[in-house]
């Protein structure tokens, strides 16, 4: 514990608080982004060690087993070739997931930088690069990510880079109206009347300062680029069979025989639900935690 | 105002260009073209010779320079050229699909305000009670929830309770009924995508109305109001709900621009010819003409969308002048 003495007066710095008291504090504060926070470790660990804790293959074809309704051996049921439900929502969760987070930081960290490069350059610069930003914000992600398919073609790591790019303009515009404000204060011509370079200043001391409305955007848009991979997948343009994602399994199979195997189409659909409202959930707390406007309103 | 209207107007061109420069570069980014579509992708045999004399017809073999002063000068013109695939006028296809998709587009933000102003307010109003914790789970559910699977479980339940219902199970109609002349019909129809957008829509205004309004409720003429004893339901409704509004006005604008081109799922899901599927179709055909066509439209739409709300802006809010 730090402490600064002068005379015969002891100023105690406050106690820094521990983790376990600050993740107490947030579990009392922010009950339902708790919850949400749970969820995804939850889910996090399901899909890392789907191997140990499912029983099936997930792309093992039974013609003995097919539209099997839920029941003891298959709690979800099986689908239209005989796969357990249960396990590729588990696998899903892992493909879901991976594309999820590469997508998020990927896409955010790259417009993070942006963001900040735009702010502190200013001038020409900043308006050449606010006018790009203008045409990709002016469609819509599903769109934008469509255009990126049709060049690329389908696939797990096309549609990651798909989904990513609609995410960096996205991201640039928000941290750049944060970095501006930053650019003004006294630290910032201070760094540079040290002689610090642009990119010292850039990332050492700008990019700390919007971590927050960063973070913000990055929980968001992991729930954004699941449903959106959900989505490419639905309509044949993401993931490929046979691995198990969660809009793949809503295709085909589960819109025809939706009337006598409902479960078909219900469990994937649900587990895209689950991981998106868990994400915003979560989202949603770190933002009241992390906003100070907020905080000091509460 | 004059002057700024003008202004705004003239900053669009920028972003159109740019948006014109983009998809067409984007396209002739992708292998193939719409010719190989055509003969190959039916997996028999194409003859080279008949693949070039197509492209050749289509213009696919002029530089691409040409080829993007045609798309441009289309507009200096009026003609915006043929689909490459259908060969029919491009805005021939799109007015098809157009009305459906506005048509669409309307019923699914009027939901969306109806449900999400009321609820929006409850919330802020209840901030913190076990209503304020249902209408988040809520709207935090609709946005979750993808509009394609909220659309399949829609026409099951349908299925379903027509089934139990009725003797006979019922699902929307797939061929598209005009307005004009079946409304009922029309309805009945558009009504289920509808509320699955809706609905989606709905949770992200409900959440843009709390947080506004929760902003508002804590100004000084909000306490000013309490005060001089003003009714609750008045304060909220004549000060805090009129000057909460700007926000949400705008994310309701953002939202229909979106419902225009952006419906490709949920219009896959109750087999509607919209926009959206266009879309899709014409990506995946590499109908370069229709795609540019299509995002063009877009684009503008979304423009202007933009535009429109900011001046809405200054007639929700009289200190707001444009100059």
């Amino acid at each position: 514990m730090a402490s600064l003495t002068a005379d015969d007066t002891t100023i105690e710095a406050p106690p820094r608080a521990g983790f376990t008291k600050s993740l107490k504090d947030f579990i009392r504060n922010q009950p339902l982004g708790a919850a949400g926070g749970a969820i995804v470790i939850l889910m996090i660990v399901a899909a890392i060690f789907a191997d140990f804790i499912t029983v099936y293959d997930p792309e093992q074809i039974s013609f003995e087993a097919m539209l099997v309704p839920p029941q003891w051996a298959y709690p979800l049921g099986t689908d239209n070739y005989g796969r357990d439900i249960l396990t590729r929502v588990i696998y899903g969760a892992r493909t879901a997931l991976f594309v999820g987070f590469v997508a998020a930081f990927v896409g955010s960290f790259i417009g993070l930088v942006l963001g900040v490069a735009s702010a502190y350059f200013g001038g020409t610069f900043d308006l050449i690069f606010q006018r790009v930003m203008d045409v990709f914000l002016a469609f819509p992600l599903i769109i934008l990510a469509l255009a990126v398919v049709a060049v690329l073609g389908t696939g797990t790591e096309n549609v990651i880079i798909a989904i990513t790019i609609p995410f960096i303009p996205q991201c640039a515009r928000v941290v750049r109206s944060n970095a501006l404000a930053i650019r003004e204060i006294p630290y910032v011509d201070a760094a540079r009347a040290c002689g610090f370079s642009h990119t010292r200043i850039i990332l050492r001391h700008m990019v700390p300062n919007v971590m927050a409305p960063f973070l913000i955007m990055v929980t968001a848009f992991v729930g954004q680029a699941i449903l959106l991979e959900a989505s490419l997948s639905y309509l044949g343009l993401g993931v490929q069979e046979p691995v198990p994602a969660w809009g793949l399994m809503l295709q085909g199979g589960a819109e025809e025989y939706a009337e006598s195997a409902p479960w078909v189409a219900i469990f994937p659909g649900l587990a895209i639900t689950l991981a998106v409202f868990a994400f915003n959930l979560f989202g949603d707390a770190l933002r009241d935690v992390l906003d100070p406007k907020l905080r000091s309103e509460r | 105002m004059y002057k700024y209207v003008v202004n705004r107007v003239l900053l669009m061109l920028p972003t159109l260009l740019g948006a014109a420069v983009l998809v067409f570069i984007v396209l002739r980014l992708a292998p193939g073209d719409v010719c190989e579509m055509r003969m190959a992708g039916t997996g028999l045999f194409a003859d080279p010779e008949a693949i070039a004399v197509c492209q050749e017809n289509l213009g696919l073999n002029d530089s691409k320079l040409e080829q993007f002063g045609r798309f441009i000068g289309g507009y200096f013109v009026g003609d915006l050229g043929i689909s490459m695939w259908t060969a029919r006028p491009v805005t021939e296809e799109i007015a098809i699909r157009f009305k459906l998709s506005l048509e669409l587009a309307i019923m699914a933000t009027v939901i969306s305000v109806i449900i999400a102003i009321p609820l929006g307010t409850i919330s802020a109003v209840k901030q913190n009670t076990w209503m304020d914790y249902a209408v988040r789970t809520f709207s935090i559910a609709g946005i979750a929830m993808p509009s394609f699977w909220l659309g399949i479980l829609i026409i099951l339940g349908l299925l379903i309770t027509t089934q139990a219902w009725f003797g006979s199970p019922w699902m929307p109609p797939i061929h598209y009924i005009p307005l004009f002349e079946d409304p009922l019909g029309n309805l009945t129809q558009l009504i289920w995508p509808a509320l699955a957008t809706g609905y989606r829509y709905a949770a992200v205004s409900t959440r843009m109305t709390r947080s506004a309004l929760l902003e508002v409720l804590r100004e000084d003429y909000v306490r000013t109001a309490h005060a001089k004893g003003l009714l609750n339901k008045l304060i909220i409704r004549r000060h805090a709900l009129k000057n909460a509004m700007l926000p949400v006005v705008t994310i309701i604008g953002i939202e229909f621009a979106f419902l225009m081109g952006g419906l490709v799922v949920t219009e896959q899901v109750f087999n509607l010819n919209g926009i959206g599927k266009l879309f899709v179709e014409s990506v995946l055909n590499h109908d370069f003409n229709m795609t540019q066509q299509l995002v063009m439209l877009v684009a503008l739409i979304f423009i202007i969308t933009n535009f429109l709300v900011d001046l809405l802006y200054a007639w929700l809010d009289p200190r707001i002048r444009y100059a």
